[in-house]
């Protein structure tokens, strides 16, 4: 690790350890309540006696949000290549994407539970919102290879498949991955939303659930433990997805290349 | 119009004449007329002759390009006929960007051509290495395009053009992107493949120089609609070399080139060369 790379870690972590230490000093000197403003410590010592009921909602809402952001994976694949193969599909389908990507989630979840059991309502939501950005990038990307490069595949006589699986797939790659990141976040964010939606109507497991009843129950340092573990989450999918592009990217796409030493 | 212009050899004619090549593609009064009603090509009138090196000069916008995609078969022409004289050859293609696969390395890059014709790269590898060693890249097989300068980013292009050892090898400004000192050594190199190639060579570029110095023949043509202007004989070493740009010869055709190429845009031709 170079000087270089110290600072850069350190830096955010001085800023953060201030944020920290400021927060904790202003509630112990003020003695603000814990139901009120819990002081950090206060908030760390509930994850840890809390942790059973925390560690199986944080379970919970991450297999929904995996589970809605694999279907999502495979489903704006599938239709993405789909929509490459015929103008005429993608003209009639893609409409119906986009007046589901505008619909915000919170309106359409109440009227999911209706059609679905809570649990699978909430995994569709999730997977409506991760479904688009990545639908929409994988489009772009299939349509984006090098003109040339087409134009040699045709002079080559290659085959569809061959110009489909050496070509437009690879040129693909990145946009899929741009859009595999926003949609990591979103999915979680979906399930979220959907969590807090369909709690009404009795499901409750998931970390939402966790921040909804703890409400109720004036239990706010638990609400700022499962809010933690949310963003702890939002921040490992972000990392595992940042990580899983530049390991596929990093021999030869540009957006890499600041990267490398 | 399609003038003839037949650069005399030096010492008048005292060397025999050469026996003209058969001709391997002929235009015959090629229309070609894109989608948005643009003219590309206005009754074209073009041989290409079996083993010859051909340069197409001319400005922007004379369809010089468009005859390379017609000969492809990318294109076809809107009236007139492109006759073969034996079965459509094996073509390599050089664009005037390298135009590789960027997620590839060198080597799958120089494969491509035969791995779409179903060759294994273990089959293709000693092809693919005599292709690699002809543009002197063999000790890059493994680089990724980024890693590679401009110029040699075109000889994996020309590598690639070369691994199906075509008939033909079509190149489309392929030196027009790089700097002055790479394209001159590129120029140098080409020269010398040329004359191990025995592929015919059709050559687009802006350049005079660099058809003088690359090219057997040069078809000048004129724009909106691109035609047929002025075909200028270069009479020249069958092998070219640095000390050819040193001639008196190779100053006379730059002149006549370039004359011819001013005339074809409708102006004067300049009295003194100038780049």
């Amino acid at each position: 690790m170079t000087r270089d790379d110290l600072v850069g870690y350190a830096v955010p972590a001085f800023t953060l350890g201030c944020g920290l230490a400021f927060w904790e000093g202003v509630v112990r000197w003020y003695a603000i309540p814990p139901y009120l403003l819990p002081a950090p410590s206060v908030i760390i010592a509930t994850l840890f006696s809390d942790w059973g009921t925390l560690s199986s909602s944080l379970w919970v809402t991450l297999t929904i949000t995996l589970k809605a952001l694999v279907a999502a994976v495979i489903g704006s694949v599938t239709l993405a290549i789909i929509f490459a193969q015929s103008r005429l599909v993608e003209r009639a389908f893609y409409p119906f994407a986009v007046a589901l990507q505008v619909t915000p989630i919170v309106a359409i979840a109440p009227l999911l539970l209706i059609y679905l059991t809570p649990a699978l309502a909430v995994l569709v939501c999730a997977f409506l919102v991760a479904f688009f950005p990545l639908l929409a990038n994988t489009t772009l990307g299939l349509s984006s290879a090098d003109h040339n490069l087409v134009d040699l595949f045709a002079m080559y006589r290659a085959s569809r498949l061959q110009q489909f699986t050496f070509l437009r797939l690879p040129s693909a790659l990145p946009y899929f991955l741009a859009g595999l990141r926003i949609s990591g976040g979103l999915a979680l964010i979906g399930a979220i939303v959907a969590e807090i939606a369909a709690g009404s109507a009795g499901q409750g497991s998931g970390l939402a659930y966790r921040i909804v009843e703890s409400g109720f129950r004036l239990n706010i340092p638990r609400m700022f433990a499962a809010l933690l573990l949310i963003s702890v989450a939002g921040i490992t999918i972000h990392v595992f997805l940042t990580a899983l592009s530049h390991w596929l990217l990093s021999d030869w796409h540009e957006s890499e290349r600041g990267r490398e030493g | 119009m399609t003038k003839i212009v037949t650069f005399p050899s030096p010492g008048g004619g005292a060397s025999p004449a050469k026996a003209r090549p058969p001709a391997l593609a002929t235009f015959r009064k090629v229309d070609k007329i894109f989608k948005n009603q643009v003219m590309a090509l206005s009754g074209l009138d073009l041989e290409i002759r079996t083993g010859e090196f051909l340069s197409l000069l001319g400005p922007s916008g004379c369809g010089k390009s468009t005859v390379l995609r017609l000969l492809t078969g990318l294109a076809e022409p809107s009236r007139g006929e492109i006759v073969w004289s034996c079965e459509r050859p094996q073509f390599g293609f050089v664009f005037q960007e390298p135009t590789l696969m960027p997620w590839s390395d060198v080597f799958t890059n120089v494969w491509l051509p035969l791995r779409l014709a179903g060759v294994s790269k273990e089959k293709a590898r000693p092809q693919i290495e005599e292709a690699l060693t002809q543009v002197g890249l063999s000790a890059f097989a493994k680089a990724y395009p980024r890693q590679l300068s401009g110029g040699m980013k075109m000889r994996v292009s020309i590598a690639r053009a070369l691994v199906t050892r075509p008939q033909v090898l079509l190149m489309d400004e392929p030196f027009a992107a790089l700097d002055e000192i790479t394209r001159l050594k590129l120029n140098d190199d080409l020269a010398e493949l040329q004359s191990s190639l025995n592929a015919t060579v059709v050559f687009v570029t802006h350049s005079v120089f660099e058809s003088v110095y690359l090219a057997d023949r040069i078809v000048v043509m004129a724009a909106r609609p691109g035609r047929a202007f002025a075909e200028i004989s270069v009479e020249a070493p069958p092998i070219r070399s640095e000390g050819f740009r040193m001639t008196a010869a190779y100053a006379e055709t730059c002149r006549r080139t370039s004359a011819a190429l001013h005339e074809s845009m409708g102006e004067t031709p300049a009295s003194e060369l100038s780049q």
